[in-house]
């Protein structure tokens, strides 16, 4: 058990990756990507659990109560901010690539130069 | 390169990676088992240093302040990113009407909102937005933030278009007012940290009174005030950014985009 949550990272990445090279929709490639970075979460998660621990949230219990690491879960929320900012960006760019070409299909993009 | 070509190549890089993942979660330490100095030097220090009973906010707008500065930039960046990407094309103008012209073209027949959503979606924006606010001021101390205050606050917004008032939705989030809001969130978390380099303390320093008892709404300095000042930015970057989005479906002309792919799929 103690490997169980670094497998399913591994896991999440290469299903994710598998979606990506295997995509025909540019919207489809970009849930694939946040598929893959959703990895990270499990990862930071993982890393920081002590065995028994609460959240790091001493509001109404003891201050001394003992808790899992507080610094990689807000290294997670940063990630989480970052993956929104990639995605929106990511969203954009494939609006205007379908306003342009009138297709999402990375294949049929391909064709086209510029 | 074929797709089946692409596949194998696929299969071998993605072995050789979990081959390297496997080898190298061996080293980490067992699941559990955290040994990490630093969090729990955290743990130990940041109640009685800062006041704050959530000490995820206390790593992020204190201790790793700096940081997320950074951070609230890159949503900042990507905001004004989008309005640059999704700018109007030249031949593209927009729709008066609150169906997308995509739909037009290829018949499709678009039913009206129905009532039952329209007063779902209006009977949960109050609370929507209450819930928001409480979490970007309660930083300090319970599970929250400015990051996930703000995201819920924008949503009440969401809420307004999803009833079908694009019209209303236009009306309450004008672009301008949510620029100013944007850079008045983004520009004040970097004036408090400022303010403290002008007193001769280190850039971001909580120099502000830490309140009496530790989980009180008044204590934790300035951890409680960037928390809000994150929570407007990011409420309205992120109206921004769905308002982008949700506006490129009411443009018209332009491009060569959807309307003539025949056959193709």
């Amino acid at each position: 058990m103690a490997v169980f949550p670094f497998l399913v990272v591994a896991w999440i990445v290469v299903v994710g990756l598998y979606g990506l090279i295997t995509s025909r929709d540019l919207i489809h490639q970009i849930v694939c990507l946040i598929v893959v970075q959703s990895s990270t979460y499990v990862l930071l998660l993982g890393v920081g659990y002590v065995t028994g621990g609460v959240a790091p949230y001493f509001y109404d219990i003891g201050r001394h109560a003992l808790a899992v690491d507080p610094v990689v879960q807000a290294l997670a929320l940063t990630d989480v901010v970052v993956e929104a900012a990639v995605t929106a960006l990511l969203l954009s760019l494939a609006v205007q690539a379908h306003k342009k070409f009138g297709t999402l299909d990375p294949h049929d993009l391909a064709e086209f130069k510029g | 390169m074929t797709p089946k070509l692409r596949l194998w190549l696929f299969a071998i890089g993605a072995a050789g990676l979990v081959a390297c993942y496997l080898w190298a979660f061996g080293g980490l330490p067992g699941f559990g088992n955290y040994p990490g100095p630093y969090g729990p030097e955290i743990l130990k220090d940041a109640i009685p240093q800062t006041n704050a009973t959530g000490i995820v906010s206390a790593v992020n707008f204190d201790y790793r302040g700096f940081d997320t500065v950074g951070e609230e930039f890159i949503l900042f960046t990507a905001a004004a990113g989008m309005s640059v990407v999704l700018r109007r094309l030249r031949g593209e103008r927009q729709q008066e009407q609150d169906h997308s012209p995509a739909d037009e073209v290829m018949h499709r027949n678009v039913a009206p909102t129905s009532s039952a959503l329209r007063v779902a979606a209006l009977v949960l924006v109050g609370p929507t937005a209450l819930i928001g606010w409480w979490l970007a001021t309660h930083a300090q101390t319970n599970p929250s933030g400015g990051f996930q205050g703000g995201v819920i606050l924008a949503s009440a917004f969401m809420l307004v278009y999803l009833s079908g008032e694009s019209i209303a939705f236009r009306r309450l989030s004008p672009v301008d007012l949510l620029d100013v809001a944007e850079a008045m969130g983004a520009g004040g978390f970097a004036a408090v940290g400022l303010a403290a380099v002008a007193q001769g303390l280190p850039f971001l320093y909580n120099y502000l009174p830490l309140g009496g008892s530790p989980g009180a709404v008044s204590s934790s300095g300035t951890i409680a005030l960037i928390s809000f000042l994150v929570g407007i930015e990011v409420a309205a970057a992120f109206i921004l950014i769905t308002g982008e989005l949700l506006e490129q479906t009411l443009l018209r002309g332009g491009g060569r985009g959807g309307r003539q792919k025949e056959g193709s799929g």
